[in-house]
């Protein structure tokens, strides 16, 4: 690495500025736009995925030998890319990014056969969907304490068990469930229909937009090929979970930015006794405070994401940031809606919507891997 | 390309500040806590020693030019302001308090060196300048400061009553803010450098504080006191125009940009230090902080270990940030004032909750967790206090002036 590449520095690759313009247009059009609507139908409007294909996410980083892209994996252009569809609705964005963090899980932790078999169903000119299947129904889950289990049964592995919080996982091709082995976490691709397993949508405070399922795993039968990597070379999970922190931390960021935005404007517009409330401390030290905490939020993420790409050890770096998101957003959530008083609870303004959708951090694992 | 990890040349020179500050300020921070006010002798060898790493840290600011001649500008650098808040982070991981006092690291020295023309640079590169803004009657307000100053033949005259001059005690000069004219406002505030022994300037006591006892901090008044003509920093006509009143002020108060997240540095390393003495305690009674389970399925204890580790790294990434926009010569006035309001509220909830979870040996004087606590109070109320920094970054976000958000 240049002496150059070891300095401090916070700005962005050609590459990535071009593409932040782009993204953000897009979030913008295609995302905020259709928002509340998502919101109240508690699905993505017919032919939003599809469109979704013209940013090519999912083929960025397939290997060309599959049909891809093949470009190196960039877990901060991806986590600038989530920073930037969250602006436009969480989770759209989420929705948006399931297959690539289904892709990436099985790029970093497949064997060249495995990725053949599992990537090249997404090299086609229409959204493929595809997820990962970690979360469990408990208060205290633990993802290195699942309770959902693999055994092996010669050359099959019988799944059972059930996941919660699955994104897509009603129209999923391929669920990439992750499942206790004897103490050991592993990973085992489970495409669609498969024998024993049974799919019922979930509702949830916010994340309308994104079908979220429950999935349950009767005596689910793989083949021994679907379970990611070798021996040698296991399935990762920790490496899984800091990668998707990071990509739900960015989005989340992303919505605090268009809440700094849209309580900005509010407090100057809004007036009370004679005056726009913002000429209040009380009320423009709310919005000051919004703005110290996501910048803070941004450097916390950003840092994490450097880190990965450059190898660098990232776990510590994603857990305070996932730790310091799921504080900080709750409290923009909060202060927010409080800056709009009542007109912040009616649904007719976004704030309420953003409220909900950023009280995910924290909790969901496992999603939005960059 | 984004990356915000120290350079490996910067991260050099925080190990060997480290080191020096672990060997010779942290041993004798209990001692000199206790002692108030007393000189810290040992300190003069240190003095010495950053001296010759190049200047030190050109004051806490750590204002000076790091660009030599004909030198071709990288695009981008990690320069002087950089090293300003590293240097400052792992001093006051040592001590705030003697930190704060060794010669030549004084406030004073940076507003020399940002704003001094080079015949007094050549007269006061050298010295050891506090710097006196405060008065009886005005804190945060500084542009509503009573001493003035008023020329008489080659000398001004100075009159009035400082308070709260960090090192006012044992500095040989002070920077000096007073009014040629109080009715013309901020445009009428001027600095000027004030020996010690002028004439007229007297010490009336040092101040017996909370914490930071290492630094004395000092009431001075000024009384007939007479200084040469050449003294003033900067430009000593009063602007006429509103624009150039604006500017005027504003230049003064550009010091602040340097010197906010310098403190804010400050109280980042005194919350490291805190950090770094819990989780030793901890982990002697057999607490593991690995950051493996989720927040919630920890201890509360482990779970409010990481909230605060969180909000640390936080505060540093924002100081960090504000430096390197300086550095790369970009306006970061906002910013400054952004990592100055985390740093100092996150300062004092660290170092108060590490001696809560800490208990007795937190609270009590075997560790240094106490006197951590005691220290870092300051550091949300000088260079600007809490509110005072939410009010700047209020301004800036919501496009406010200081007439309609006051």
């Amino acid at each position: 690495m240049s002496e150059h590449a070891e300095l401090f520095d916070l700005t962005l690759t050609e590459e990535q500025r071009i593409t932040r313009e782009t993204m953000r247009k897009f979030a913008e059009i295609q995302l905020r736009a259709i928002s509340r609507a998502a919101d109240e139908a508690g699905a993505a409007p017919e032919g939003f995925y599809k469109k979704t294909t013209e940013l090519g996410l999912s083929l960025i980083p397939i290997p060309e030998v599959v049909g891809g892209a093949g470009m190196p994996r960039s877990p901060v252009s991806n986590m600038l890319n989530a920073e930037d569809l969250g602006k436009g609705d969480m989770s759209l964005a989420l929705g948006a990014v399931t297959p690539l963090a289904f892709i990436n899980a099985v790029i970093d932790n497949g064997t060249p056969a495995q990725q053949e078999a599992f990537l090249s169903p997404f090299i086609s000119d229409d959204f493929v969907p595809a997820t990962i299947a970690l979360m469990e129904p408990r208060a205290s889950f633990e993802p290195t304490d699942l309770h959902t289990t693999a055994k092996k049964e010669g050359q099959t592995y019988v799944l059972n068990g059930v996941k919660t919080m699955v994104l897509l996982g009603d129209v999923a091709q391929q669920i990439l469930v992750i499942a206790n082995e004897n103490g050991v976490p592993g990973a085992y691709v489970v495409p669609a229909g498969a024998q024993g397993l049974s799919i019922e949508k979930e509702k949830f405070m916010g994340l309308h937009a994104v079908n979220t399922s429950k999935v349950t795993l009767d005596n689910v039968t793989v083949n021994a090929i679907n379970k990611l990597g070798t021996d040698d070379k296991p399935f990762q999970l920790q490496r899984l979970l800091d990668l998707s922190r990071i990509g739900l931390c960015a989005m989340s960021l992303g919505c605090a930015e268009a809440m700094l935005e849209y309580v900005t404007a509010y407090v100057n517009e809004r007036v009370a006794f004679g005056e726009p409330i913002s000429h209040r401390q009380s009320v423009a030290f709310m919005v000051a405070n919004i703005a110290i905490e996501l910048e803070a939020m941004r450097m916390m993420v950003y840092r994490a994401a450097a880190r990965a790409e450059r190898g660098l050890d990232f776990h510590r770096e994603a857990y305070l940031a996932q730790v310091f998101c799921a504080e900080k957003t709750m409290e923009i959530g909060n202060n927010g809606v409080q800056l709009l008083g009542g007109h912040g609870f009616i649904r007719e303004h976004m704030v309420e919507l953003w409220y909900r959708n950023l009280r995910a951090v924290g909790i969901l694992e496992g999603a939005a891997c960059v | 390309m984004i990356n915000l990890e120290i350079s490996p040349g910067h991260q050099n020179l925080a190990n060997m500040i480290h080191g020096m500050a672990k060997g010779m300020i942290r041993p004798l921070a209990r001692k000199y806590d206790t002692l108030e006010h007393e000189k810290a002798v040992e300190l003069e060898n240190l003095a010495k020693m950053m001296e010759k790493m190049g200047g030190g840290m050109g004051g806490l600011g750590g204002s000076k030019k790091d660009k030599k001649e004909g030198e071709s500008e990288p695009q981008i650098k990690n320069g002087t302001q950089m090293l300003g808040v590293i240097g400052a982070m792992e001093m006051c991981w040592a001590c705030t308090g003697l930190t704060m006092a060794i010669p030549g690291m004084g406030l004073g020295n940076a507003a020399i060196d940002a704003v001094a023309t080079d015949e007094q640079k050549e007269r006061f590169g050298k010295v050891f300048a506090a710097m006196a803004i405060t008065e009886p009657g005005c804190g945060s307000d500084s542009a509503n400061i009573s001493t003035t100053a008023r020329l008489v033949g080659d000398e001004w005259l100075i009159n009035g009553e400082k308070i709260f001059v960090t090192d006012g005690g044992q500095c040989t000069h002070i920077v000096v803010w007073a009014t040629l004219d109080k009715s013309l406002g901020k445009a009428a505030i001027k600095s000027f450098v004030v020996p010690k022994d002028a004439p007229g300037l007297q010490v009336v006591r040092l101040e017996k504080k909370m914490g930071i006892r290492a630094s004395d901090t000092a009431a001075i008044t000024f009384t007939d006191c007479r200084i040469p003509k050449g003294n003033i920093l900067g430009d000593p006509s009063i602007a006429q125009t509103a624009e150039e009143r604006k500017k005027a002020f504003g230049g003064v108060m550009q010091t602040f940009d340097n010197t906010r997240p310098a403190v804010g540095a400050m109280a980042n390393g005194v919350a490291r230090a805190a950090l770094d003495m819990t989780r030793e305690i901890l982990e002697k009674e057999g607490v593991i902080l690995d950051y493996n389970k989720r927040r919630w399925n920890n201890s509360a204890l482990q779970a409010e270990f990481y909230l605060m580790e969180a909000e640390y790294e936080a505060a540093r990434l924002l100081i960090l940030k504000a430096a390197w926009l300086a550095d790369n010569k970009i306006p970061n006035s906002k910013e400054a004032s952004m990592c100055k309001a985390k740093s100092g509220r996150v300062g004092s909830y660290i170092t108060l909750r590490c001696v809560e979870i800490c208990g007795s040996l937190g609270y009590g004087e075997e560790y240094l967790l106490e006197k951590f606590a005691r220290d870092s109070k300051i550091l949300d109320i000088f260079e600007g206090t809490q509110q005072v920094q939410q009010l700047i970054v209020a301004r800036h976000q919501l496009g406010l002036s200081s007439r309609e958000l006051k």
